[in-house]
């Protein structure tokens, strides 16, 4: 199976059975192959919809969607949603099987040789760091929020689709666990880029996880499809700019780290107020504000110094 | 007192009686029961399957309860007359109800987000039933089962009226066998209806227990 497709919305528009208003309005949109797409809104503005539209859990009343070309209309749906991992927020593992079984379940019917499912869900465990040998054979309900979610990860992964849809994978998470999984999945989507449709309603989360945010109002409308850097810097109207808050400033410094920068000549300072190259602007900002001071030194991740940041660079730069 | 006492001596003097009564009695109860099942085992997983029927298994199963299952087989019998098949029909239509809600809900009181899991990952609807759905419903559809079988077992009693055999026979017939056959007999019935309630809950339990790996 090949590692990525580009997914295509071209007017896709869904009203539920009912109600006059679409829940999903004309939604146009494409999603470079190997690229995160976050779908971006507040709650009940159609993101779930837009989704579940992809693996047709939900079926279009107008426009289309394009799988590497293909409309999803004319391909058999239970082939479609085996060629696309889905990851909810509870994660939804079947409780009644093994973290083993519930990642074998689509190689499982898709008639995997035995041996060939075990040596796959090994490669998966491992990749998403629980290992096969301590965590096989438990029950979902002995593993953490976070580990299920690792696991739902795994499953959706389980055979190599070139797609996946993660709708609002971490919403049930604490914060800190959260912004864990964020790393995590970053990490690990930089290992097999599968295009990814991403839920969420975190301005946070989008900037971190997106290649691209779509950010969608009431009423299923597209306000800006843009990277996350555009979405802050150039909002395309009030409604957006107020969703990313008043703080985008700060936001945009998240997206660039020291080493984007061309820094001063390094001049010694302080021991241990060192910031380190790959630090984002954001915490170089935070960390001249606490210090009082207006140059820190900064240093490589094995501590040789490589120059010094100012305010002033990060103003430039920001 | 006295005659309490003599219903063990009763048992213990007319045993191979009581024995073959017993059997015919729960010939009768397994077979109402099971033609129950396949009744409405079927219809209620359906049922929850897609997520409909709650009006349904709601009110079939208030007049399963609204009724008392003796008056329930009067009027059956009352209506239709006496006979095998009249009682029958009454002791089936009596175990359909919880069978039906039992199935329904076990099915329906599934986690959603399971079953749209395993529906957006590309399993077949009956896929999602056999895998899915049935192993997570099986503790409470044996709940139903086991009521039914109860409610089955304690009325069958009243198949004797039409000639069905069963330990009503003896319970009807104080004629025969005295007061102290009639509560020996009865006795019995309410051990049966204890011993199949322990024996599917204990079946139910070992289901429910063998996979989980403890609650959620
Ligand atoms: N199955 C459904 N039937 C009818 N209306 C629905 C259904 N699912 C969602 N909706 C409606 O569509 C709109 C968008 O819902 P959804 O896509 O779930 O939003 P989000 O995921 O952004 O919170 C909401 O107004 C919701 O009430
Ligand atoms: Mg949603």
């Amino acid at each position: 199976m090949n590692s990525a497709a580009d997914i295509v919305f071209d007017e896709a528009t869904k009203t539920y059975p009912g109600s006059v208003r679409p829940a999903l309005d004309a939604l146009s949109l494409t999603v470079p192959a190997g690229e995160i797409c976050v779908l971006l809104g507040s709650s009940g503005c159609g993101k779930t919809t837009a989704l579940t539209l992809v693996n047709r859990l939900t079926e279009l009343t107008g426009g289309d969607i394009r799988i590497d070309g293909t409309s999803i209309r004319e391909q058999d749906v239970i082939a479609l949603r085996r060629g696309i991992g889905y990851v909810i927020q509870q994660a939804g593992l079947f409780p009644h099987l093994t973290i083993a079984q519930n990642i074998a379940t689509v190689p499982q019917v898709l008639g995997w040789p035995k041996p060939r499912i075990e040596d796959r869900v090994r490669e998966l465990l491992e990749l998403v760091g629980l290992p096969h040998g301590e965590y096989g054979d438990r029950y979902p309900a002995q593993l953490s929020g976070g580990q299920q979610q690792r696991v739902g990860i795994a499953r959706a992964l389980a055979a190599d689709p070139p797609i996946m849809l993660m709708d609002e994978p971490f919403g049930a998470l604490d914060p800190v666990t959260r912004e864990h999984m964020q790393d995590e999945f970053l990490r690990l989507h930089a290992q097999v880029r599968k295009t990814t449709l991403f839920v969420s309603h975190d301005i946070d989360e989008a900037v971190r996880m997106g290649d691209r945010i779509a950010v969608l109002a009431e009423g299923g409308k597209l306000l800006q499809y843009d990277t996350p850097e555009r979405i802050l810097h150039a909002p395309a109207d009030d409604y957006v700019a107020r969703f990313v808050g008043t703080d985008r400033g700060l936001k945009a410094l998240t997206l660039r780290r020291l080493s984007d920068l061309t820094l001063e000549p390094y001049a010694g300072g302080a021991n241990g107020t060192a910031l380190r190259a790959d630090d984002s602007l954001r915490t170089a900002l935070s960390a001249l504000l606490a210090a009082g001071a207006d140059r820190l030194p900064v240093t490589d991740a094995d501590g040789h110094p490589v120059g010094t940041v100012t305010v002033d660079l990060i103003r430039e730069a920001a | 007192m006295h005659t309490f006492l003599d219903c063990f001596a009763f048992m213990a003097g007319h045993f191979g009686l009581l024995l073959d009564r017993t059997i015919d009695h729960l010939l009768l109860s397994a077979a109402a029961v099971a033609l129950a099942l396949v009744l409405a085992l079927p219809l209620g997983v359906w049922l929850g399957h897609r997520g409909r029927g709650s009006f349904l298994t709601v009110s079939v199963s208030n007049i399963g309860r609204a009724l008392p299952s003796l008056a329930l087989i009067a009027i059956f019998l009352g209506l239709l007359g006496i006979g095998f098949v009249n009682v029958m029909t009454a002791l089936v239509v009596m175990a359909v109800p919880p069978a039906l809600t039992h199935a329904y809900l076990s099915v329906e009181q599934i986690d959603r987000d399971v079953v749209r899991a395993a529906r957006g990952m590309g399993l077949t609807e009956r896929q999602i039933l056999t895998r899915i759905e049935l192993p997570l419903a099986l503790p409470v559809l044996f709940t139903g089962i086991r009521i039914a079988a109860v409610y089955v077992i304690s009325s069958a009693t009243l198949a004797a009226v039409a000639g069905g055999g069963g330990l009503g026979d003896i319970i009807l017939n104080q004629v025969s066998y005295g007061l102290s056959g009639v509560i020996a007999a009865a006795l019995w019935v309410a051990a049966l209806a204890l011993a199949a309630d322990a024996l599917f809950g204990m079946l139910g339990t070992r289901i429910a227990r063998g996979r989980y790996g403890g609650g959620r």
